[in-house]
């Protein structure tokens, strides 16, 4: 198979204007990913199936992934001037990375027996623009998969057939495979709470009733 | 599809049928079959639409054994979700155990050393083995035989069963496979029993195909029903025996050869036809060749060391960075993914259910046939809600 920077040139020549990045992956034995931005991606995704050379008939795996607001430590070195003198300096900055969630492709090729191209798709962000462009329509594999996606994590897939809850069921509201989704409190009475217990009874049983119910030990 | 899809989401519903112009002809009957139909092998849900017994409209419904796999395995260490694997499909948990191990040896950069590579071959043909007879057994009860076929494969997986749960300790639940080998040796002994075994199985499976193959009900009940086309196979990412019966020659022993599948002598059976006989018979003949390479590995089966010194247990964090593993179990492409962020544990923890994927086309083979041969190809898909639902 060609290399990605091969495949990247090919496309960027047949779909134009296409913002394209190649993703590094710091495991050697895994593949690199090519990042698609989602307005092209349906356009990209066509181009590969149907590309004489690499024919990626087969998407094996769709994944989601929740990435959430996160800090970002990097360390730069710094000249500063100390009492006339010029030294080096470690100096910590604090990025803000911005969260997104993301789905991630596992293209093969079935005729060439060829592959992994790994595409990733980014949301503009975790709350209103969790918009992506559903692939079901060039892999019909992609159909359920997209459908567990957007049952546990919240995206949502435009020109998906059929876009409903799949795992869950369909009067849940929160999304679960999130990073910040909190479990629903269903604390069950036990006599002798401990541990994790003892603090899931103190959140279920409000303080107002004094210590001897506070501990949790009587609702 | 879409004339039914404004059809409101009830069940048991009798909704009336139109011709072109919109005039009544007649009612049609929304079914929902199961989830504790005994035909559909766990809690699985079918929404069926019927025009008399034809089926003009099919959605599985699922998720009743959902318990979010993937967020637990975020929530442990690697090797503590080694046990979760075995509950995916609880046919083979053999197989999902190296599947997971081998992804996190790709992740992590360690060798297998040669005796525990075969050991693993041994296990996975073994569990190939016995989830083909499992499923021939309950898919020909699906079509009305009750009970004795089923027990004379029941008879058989038993025999593998009993070879699991002496060097593993379980019989289904096998947690055998670690990072970089296996838990435990196997005896001389052992070795010798499973060549016993394999050697008699092939017996088995001509009883098996006297009985079975050339039957009369049995063709006519699979012969042209539920015929998956070649070109929907590849583009609904089916995988497994469903694949290759509808002619694609695709195994990932051959085209990854992952492990040491390189050194094994077998062919890999193709359909014709994509209907259920095709399906039957390719499991049929996959077992058959799985038979061809046991006898190998257990002929060449070296001695040494089972698990690479590098590996460890405790402490074990992998560097940044994320993999994507797969192998060709019983029932298709295992695949898992996953990300590490460099902590003890999977920053995300994905599983490929073969089972969950090979359910998409349910609903296109079945349309246009009768309720009962609903049953008959949702036996031959062979899903396990372990594994659909995760």
């Amino acid at each position: 198979m060609e290399t990605l920077e091969q495949i990247k040139a090919r496309i960027e020549k047949s779909v134009p204007l296409t913002q394209l990045d190649i993703l590094p992956n710091e495991c050697p034995a895994g593949e690199r990913s090519l990042l698609v931005e989602a307005g092209r991606a349906f356009e990209v995704a066509k181009f590969l199936r149907d590309d004489a050379q690499l024919k990626l008939d087969y998407c094996s795996n769709v994944t989601g992934i929740d990435w959430p607001e996160t800090v970002v430590k990097t360390k730069v070195k710094k000249k500063v001037l100390v009492e006339g003198v010029e030294k080096e300096v470690e100096e910590t900055i604090e990025t803000l990375r911005s969260g997104h969630l993301e789905v991630v492709y596992h293209l093969y090729s079935m005729a060439f027996k060829h592959g992994p191209v790994v595409l990733r798709l980014r949301t503009g962000n975790r709350a209103d623009q969790t918009h992506l462009p559903s692939l079901t329509p060039l892999w019909r594999g992609a159909e359920f998969q997209e459908r567990e996606i957007f049952d546990l994590y919240g995206v949502i897939f435009d020109g998906h057939p059929d876009l409903r809850r799949i795992l869950m069921w369909d009067e849940f509201k929160d999304f679960p495979m999130r990073k910040d989704y909190v479990a629903p409190d269903d604390f069950e009475y036990e006599p002798t709470p401990h541990d994790e217990v003892l603090d899931a009874a103190k959140k279920h049983y409000p303080v107002e009733a004094g210590p001897e119910v506070n501990a949790g030990v009587k609702p | 599809m879409n004339a039914f899809a404004a059809l409101p989401p009830k069940n048991y519903e009798v909704v009336p049928k139109t011709d072109e112009s919109g005039a009544p002809i007649g009612e049609l009957l929304e079914i929902s079959m199961g989830p504790h139909h005994p035909s559909t092998h766990g809690v699985f849900r079918m929404d069926v639409v019927l025009d008399g017994e034809t089926v003009v409209k099919l959605k599985p419904v699922f998720g009743y054994l959902h318990r979010n796999h993937e967020k637990i395995g975020e929530n442990i260490s690697y090797l503590a979700s080694m046990p979760y694997t075995d509950r995916l499909d609880y046919l083979c948990s053999m197989t999902n155990n190296w599947a997971y191990a081998l992804t996190v040896e790709k992740l992590a950069g360690l060798a297998v050393p040669e005796r525990a590579e075969y050991i693993r071959v041994i296990m996975a043909e073994l569990t190939r083995l016995q989830n083909h007879t499992c499923l021939i057994g309950f898919f020909v009860q699906d079509m009305g035989a009750l009970g004795t076929p089923m027990m004379y494969a029941f008879r058989e997986r038993e025999k593998i069963l009993d070879l699991f749960e002496s060097v593993s300790g379980a019989r289904m639940m096998c947690n055998y496979m670690r990072f970089g080998g296996v838990r435990v040796d196997v005896s001389d002994e052992w070795l010798a029993q499973t060549k016993k075994i394999v050697g008699d199985y092939g017996r088995f499976l001509d009883e098996f195909g006297t009985f079975l193959t050339e039957n009369e009900i049995l063709l006519g009940r699979t012969q042209f029903v539920g015929v998956l086309p070649r070109e929907l196979a590849i583009s609904a990412s089916v995988t497994g025996p469903m694949l290759r019966a509808a002619g694609v020659n695709y195994d990932l022993r051959k085209v990854d050869q992952y492990g040491i599948y390189r050194r094994f002598d077998f062919k890999v059976p193709v359909g014709e036809h994509g209907d259920i006989y095709d399906r039957y018979m390719v499991r049929v003949l996959e077992m058959r060749e799985s038979i061809k390479i046991l006898e190998q590995a257990l002929r060449d089966i070296p001695a040494g060391p089972i698990m690479d010194p590098k590996s460890k247990l405790r402490g074990f964090r992998p560097k940044a960075g994320e993999v994507y593993g797969r192998i060709e179990g019983p029932k298709g492409e295992l695949g898992f993914y996953l990300i590490s962020d460099g902590s003890p544990n999977p920053y995300r923890y994905r599983v490929r259910p073969p089972s969950f994927i090979n359910l998409t086309i349910l609903e296109d083979m079945c349309l246009g046939h009768k309720i009962s041969d609903a049953v008959v190809i949702l036996g031959s898909v062979d899903i396990v809600l372990g594994e659909v639902d995760r």
